[in-house]
């Protein structure tokens, strides 16, 4: 079994964020990136899923140096090895292309991705990649069990669940309950990470296919009015006059 | 001057941050109120690698610098100082003294399965009528028979009585020298040993879910090969094993001041009175700054002694410094957070209720506030007079 579990390279959840260059990128400094959660909980799914039987587990990465620490972290954790394809991500066709491109060369039977990367929430390099593969493509995954030659896999649906079995190979993208939460490294974990490989290889060419015009933060939220809980007048009042919500 | 932690420390310490949130914080309020041991946590705290981290791979340790073990242990006492005590005073009283003096057949006799934290090692120094002044140890062993004979008993020792605990290096007068001076010598005492007792200290006020014991020696007769590091090098091995102690008591310190200060933090932008936030009264937010500043001193002071010692330079000076600072600057955070609380804080639903308690023990245990004051003068003194 052969998993390749793609890891983006986010900004924290609790990061705050300022805008440079007219809009088009933000400040790096000082902020902490992380491994996107989604993905962190499928990289926790494919550890499990390696210990319960065998096989290897592969991280990937389009970016640049500076989200090595981050692969670490995914080595730290329990990947086998890690791929970073050394590239500024410009944006979802980019990353898809220089993903299927390792694909091709490595016939991973398992392709994880997070349902969405939590910064930019676009939600589009797993099925992209298995579009380009011709490979089946399964969303909202909360779950996988290995069964034979075949996987089981849940999906979350608005109010309920989709059942799936799919052929290898095929990409899933994990969601929340795919791994109950995210696996802690260990001290071993993390001096076991220094010495596990992690291969750099140069970006395929890929044309843009979107250009980011800018970015804005939401309006500030406006001075909370109190009312008193007797005073169902006064709020009705101010829906009506002042919210124009009635 | 560079003060970029390494990759390797940032994940190390934001791991162990992870692991204190998920794993000890649901439990650390209850385990206090029962005062009650936790070995389920302790081997949790083992699984995530923390006991020897700073051992060589062969022991079973993960090979990590001192900066990164005391990042551990200050991420612990940031959320509970039960729990950072016990892996505090295993790591340096416990597996310390094994690993800096003992043989290379002791070091892989014990070290490796404490490593694990599946059993905790103690060191027992203190005495009831030898605590700053440790020269009034009364503990004494001989030999006899090719064994140590060992008389005497030992008091508010750490990791020496609950059920993961598997023995202890047991401090004892040995003689005289010619000029009647006492002679130290220290011994390996495994539990289950005949004539060995140990026996759980209850009622603290502090530290409650950490194991602290009193330890007996009636008779206790252990293999003369049981002899940790020479004949007469007690004090030395002593001395080195508080040096070292005294960094993962700073951090314990840093790491209660850090978390006090984060619960204050987060309270007096949540609690209002006259209808504004408490942080934004002056007197609220100018006790904030001066915590701040002083955590930032705290940690800026022992994180250099941390580096002296992973550079090979002496930091004996500095490490009381840090223990001393550390510890009193615990007290002073944790009595303005308090005070921020008002009357909640007085409270045992509120985590700083427990924070100022635990805080009273760093300014006296393993050498008191005073000590190190009289540590730090001497090497003042030995400096001036070029000694």
């Amino acid at each position: 079994m052969k998993i390749l579990v793609c890891i983006s390279h986010v900004l924290d959840t609790t990061a705050k964020i300022s805008f440079t260059d007219g809009g088009k990128s933000y400040d790096k400094n000082n902020i902490q990136f992380i491994i996107s959660p989604y993905e962190e909980l499928a990289l926790t799914r494919a550890l499990e899923l390696k210990e319960a039987g065998e096989g290897t587990i592969t991280v990937i990465n389009v970016g640049e140096a500076e989200t090595e620490p981050t692969l670490r972290k995914a080595l730290a954790m329990g990947a086998d090895d890690a791929i970073r394809v050394n590239a500024n991500p410009t944006d979802a066709m980019f990353v898809a292309k220089q993903i299927a491109e390792v694909v091709k060369q490595e016939n991973y039977d398992i392709i994880f991705t997070g349902k969405e990367s939590i910064d930019y929430n676009g939600g589009q390099v797993g099925e992209m990649v298995a579009e380009m593969l011709d490979i089946p493509s399964i969303t909202s995954v909360s779950h996988i069990d290995l069964n034979g030659n075949t996987a089981d896999l849940q999906r979350e649906m608005d109010g309920g669940y989709e059942k799936v079995s799919c052929d290898f190979p095929f990409v899933a993208s994990g969601q929340k309950g795919i791994a109950p939460e995210a696996r802690i490294p260990a001290m071993r974990g993390i001096m076991m990470a220094r010495k596990k490989p992690l291969k750099v290889i140069e970006a395929v060419e890929a044309n843009l296919a979107t250009e980011v015009k800018n970015h804005t933060l939401p309006e500030p939220k406006g001075a909370c009015v109190m009312i008193e809980p007797d005073n169902a007048k006064e709020l009705i009042r101010l829906l009506h006059e002042e919210a124009k919500a009635l | 001057m560079n003060f970029d932690l390494s990759d390797d420390q940032k994940m190390i310490r934001d791991a162990v941050r992870d692991f204190a949130q998920r794993e000890i914080k649901p439990v650390a309020q209850e385990l206090d109120e029962k005062a009650q041991f936790s070995v389920e946590l302790t081997k949790k705290i083992g699984e995530m690698g923390l006991f020897g981290m700073y051992l060589p791979e062969q022991y079973g340790g993960q090979g990590m610098d001192t900066l990164s073990y005391i990042m551990a242990v200050e991420e612990i006492a940031r959320v509970d100082s039960s729990q950072a005590a016990t892996l505090a005073a295993h790591n340096s009283l416990g597996i310390g003294p094994l690993y800096y003096y003992g043989t290379e057949e002791q070091k892989m006799k014990y070290l490796p399965q404490l490593c694990t934290g599946n059993a905790l090692w103690a060191f027992g120094l203190t005495e009831p009528d030898a605590g700053s002044d440790s020269r009034g140890t009364k503990t004494k062993a001989f030999v006899e028979n090719n064994e140590w004979v060992i008389n005497g008993s030992k008091i508010f020792i750490t990791n020496g009585a609950s059920d993961l605990a598997i023995g202890a290096t047991v401090q004892a007068v040995t003689g005289e020298d010619e000029k009647g001076r006492k002679e130290y010598t220290t011994v390996i005492v495994e539990k289950g040993t005949k004539g060995y007792s140990t026996v759980p200290m209850h009622g603290k006020m502090m530290w409650r879910a950490s194991d602290t014991a009193e330890l007996y020696f009636d008779d206790c007769r252990v293999p003369e090969s049981n002899l940790l590091g020479k004949i007469g090098e007690g004090s030395k091995i002593m001395l080195s094993t508080l040096d070292n102690g005294r960094l993962s008591i700073g951090a314990m310190g840093l790491g209660l001041a850090q978390g006090a200060f984060d619960l204050a933090m987060q309270y007096s932008h949540e609690r209002k009175q006259f209808g504004k936030f408490i942080y934004t009264f002056q007197n609220t937010s100018f006790n904030m700054a001066d915590a701040a500043t002083k955590i930032e001193l705290a940690r800026n002071l022992l994180y250099k002694a941390c580096w002296l010692k992973d550079n090979k330079r002496p930091f004996a000076k500095e490490a009381a410094m840090s223990k001393l600072y550390c510890s009193e600057i615990a007290k002073e955070v944790a009595d303005v957070a308090v005070q921020i609380h008002g009357g909640y804080g007085l409270m045992k639903d509120y985590d700083i209720e427990r924070f100022y308690r635990d805080q009273r023990l760093l300014q006296i245990g393993e050498g008191t506030s005073e000590i190190q004051r009289l540590v730090i003068s001497r090497y003042l003194s030995d400096e001036f007079l070029g000694k």
